[in-house]
């Protein structure tokens, strides 16, 4: 079952066209893999879909809903979470609050009030809010095995538990979809392979993840479909042993073979 | 000399009040405004024409003149908020000359003799600093515990999600121009209130103090006492007031021009910025479950901060 779909997106910078026409399908509970040589368009697939960015031309659905367009704040209160391929933590707030944040649009999904009466509601129950929030968040650190780290500020930490900790804050506003962009950069081998078992424990838990990733170990083991895009286009879709077979993508990586 | 203290006491809590509302704009939010003046010249108005013209009482002013500064703040901001950074700063900047201007060209000389405040039968008056000093500090108490319930929670961290990264606030469904508006309006109020203060003060109203340099000024004592951090600013603007009625106060007022003070903004600004960029105090360390005392954070307030890594 399709969660997420992209109908024809394209998406032009001037003259530039970084996105062509892509529909691109996010199947519902599994690991969906987007992979392709640098400069593909595969961030800036990621950004027309969770707001950042508005396509140019073309649909997005997501659950049967057009979310076309709508800003970011409002995506992601529709349950999409993200992380960014350059780490964005809240660097002067501690590990644990950084998670808190993650929690923010957890609060005052009350139908009942506007999220004005909402925030006023925060302001004078802050206390026990804080208190609530901050259980919750412990619970999503622990899960990362962060617990131990929680009153640090998040820039001190390692580049790995920052990668960790982002995906933490994500993952606490409970989404449906999470969209991980490049999750395992400059991380080493052993750092990798855990990264590997959080993601499977994600998917466990329900939730569908997206991954952009050049790192083709862990694409080939963990996703259960891939995308491949390449020059803004899809070239393929498919299980990881038709993509590793698929003559076009291989040309993509590798480049055509000399006909001389 | 002791009047005198009185009277730096008095105006460091006028300047606190409009610090708390710079910190709220700056501090917590991170966006760079140069118009607290306005503001400030704003809530004066508000206070001279309710207490003059129309005859009210100034407890009735000190609501109204909030509420207008923080309807000005809210038009200001609307539009403006979507600038970044310097382009901000210069938009604000802009604005705060504005009102200042049509303040002067309505009326070049102001207003004077406005009525004194009055609470029970009893008049503040200038005389006795001791009273004003008491209703000045005892609103800027009250505003720095507002201030505080709203930075420690959950609406507070999300405009320091916003000072931090915006993009990575959007992604956590934080409505950023919402909340950017929401704390210049907060931040405007209160400014409006110290104005309203300031005319109760001095009982008089006129447009040529509001000049850019109170709005620097304010900025100083933000920046000087730690951003983010209320204790700080407080400190801050304390400080600041001290600096600018030093040459008074040593008698030295006719061998050091007033503008000396202006002088030592500037170099106050560059040694912080240099020495100490976080203020002194500062950021405001909320932590949850802090095992510390209140004695273990100062001193690790006042330690260099730890290493930074990529």
């Amino acid at each position: 079952m399709r969660i997420l779909e992209t109908q024809e997106v394209t998406r032009a910078f001037g003259g530039v066209v970084a996105v062509n026409q892509v529909n691109f399908n996010v199947e519902k509970g599994l690991v969906n893999g987007l992979i392709g040589p640098n400069g593909a368009g595969k961030t800036t697939l990621f950004n027309q879909i969770t707001g950042m960015d508005v396509p140019t031309s073309g649909k997005i659905m997501f659950d049967g809903k057009d979310i076309t367009g709508l800003p970011a704040w409002k995506i992601s209160r529709l349950g999409i979470a993200r992380t960014f391929q350059n780490i964005r933590l809240y660097n002067d707030l501690t590990v644990v609050e950084n998670v808190m944040m993650g929690l923010h649009s957890k609060v005052g999904a009350d139908p009942f009030h506007g999220r004005f009466i909402q925030a006023v509601k925060s302001y004078f129950q802050a206390g026990k809010e804080n208190r609530e929030l901050y259980v919750r968040a412990l619970e999503w650190l622990d899960f990362f095995d962060l617990s131990h780290l929680k009153d640090e500020y998040a820039r001190n930490l390692p580049y790995g538990n920052q990668r960790e900790l982002e995906i933490a804050r994500a993952l606490a506003a409970d989404p449906k979809i999470l969209f991980l962009d490049e999750p395992a950069a400059g991380m080493n081998p052993a750092e990798t392979a855990h990264l590997m078992k959080i993601i499977e424990m994600i998917r466990d838990k329900g939730i569908t993840v997206v991954l952009i990733e050049h790192d083709m170990k862990l694409v080939m083991n963990i996703c259960d479909n891939i995308t491949v895009l390449s020059f803004g286009q899809k070239i393929a879709e498919g299980t990881p042993e038709e993509i590793r077979s698929n003559p076009l993508v291989i040309e993509a990586y590798l480049g055509k073979e000399d006909e001389e | 000399m002791l009047n005198f203290f009185q009277l730096i006491i008095i105006y460091a809590g006028i300047y606190a009040l409009m610090a708390i509302g710079q910190n709220c704009i700056t501090g917590n939010t991170g966006m760079l405004s140069l118009c607290h003046a306005g503001f400030f010249c704003i809530g004066s108005y508000a206070t001279g024409i309710i207490c003059k013209t129309l005859g009210l009482s100034f407890w009735f002013s000190l609501p109204v003149a909030a509420l207008c500064s923080a309807a000005v703040g809210f038009l200001i901001g609307v539009p403006t908020l979507r600038l970044k950074g310097d382009y901000l700063c210069i938009a604000t900047l802009g604005l705060g000359e504005i009102i200042r201007n049509i303040a002067t060209n309505v009326n070049p000389v102001g207003m004077m003799a406005i009525p004194r405040a009055e609470l029970f039968g009893y008049q503040f008056s200038s005389r006795n600093k001791i009273t004003f000093i008491i209703l000045v500090w005892c609103f800027v108490l009250i505003a720095y515990f507002l201030f505080r319930q709203l930075a420690h929670s959950r609406i507070g961290r999300a405009m320091i999600a916003v000072r931090e990264d915006e993009v990575a606030a959007q992604s956590n469904g934080i409505n950023v121009a919402k909340y950017k508006i929401g704390s210049f309006t907060l931040g405007a109020a209160i400014g409006g209130t110290a104005g309203c203060f300031a005319t109760a003060y001095t009982l008089t109203v006129q447009p040529g103090s509001y000049t850019f340099m109170v709005s620097v000024m304010v900025l100083c004592m933000v920046v000087l006492g730690g951003m983010g951090n209320l204790k700080g600013v407080i400190l801050g603007a304390f400080i600041i007031e001290f600096i600018q009625y030093f040459p008074q106060l040593v008698g030295l007022s006719s061998v050091i021009p007033a503008q000396a003070s202006q002088i030592i903004y500037g170099l106050v600004l560059v040694i912080m910025m240099i020495c100490r960029p976080q203020g002194i105090l500062g950021r405001d360390n909320y932590r949850y479950g802090d095992p510390r005392s209140l004695r273990e954070k100062i001193r690790d307030s006042f330690k260099r901060p730890s290493k930074k890594e990529a």
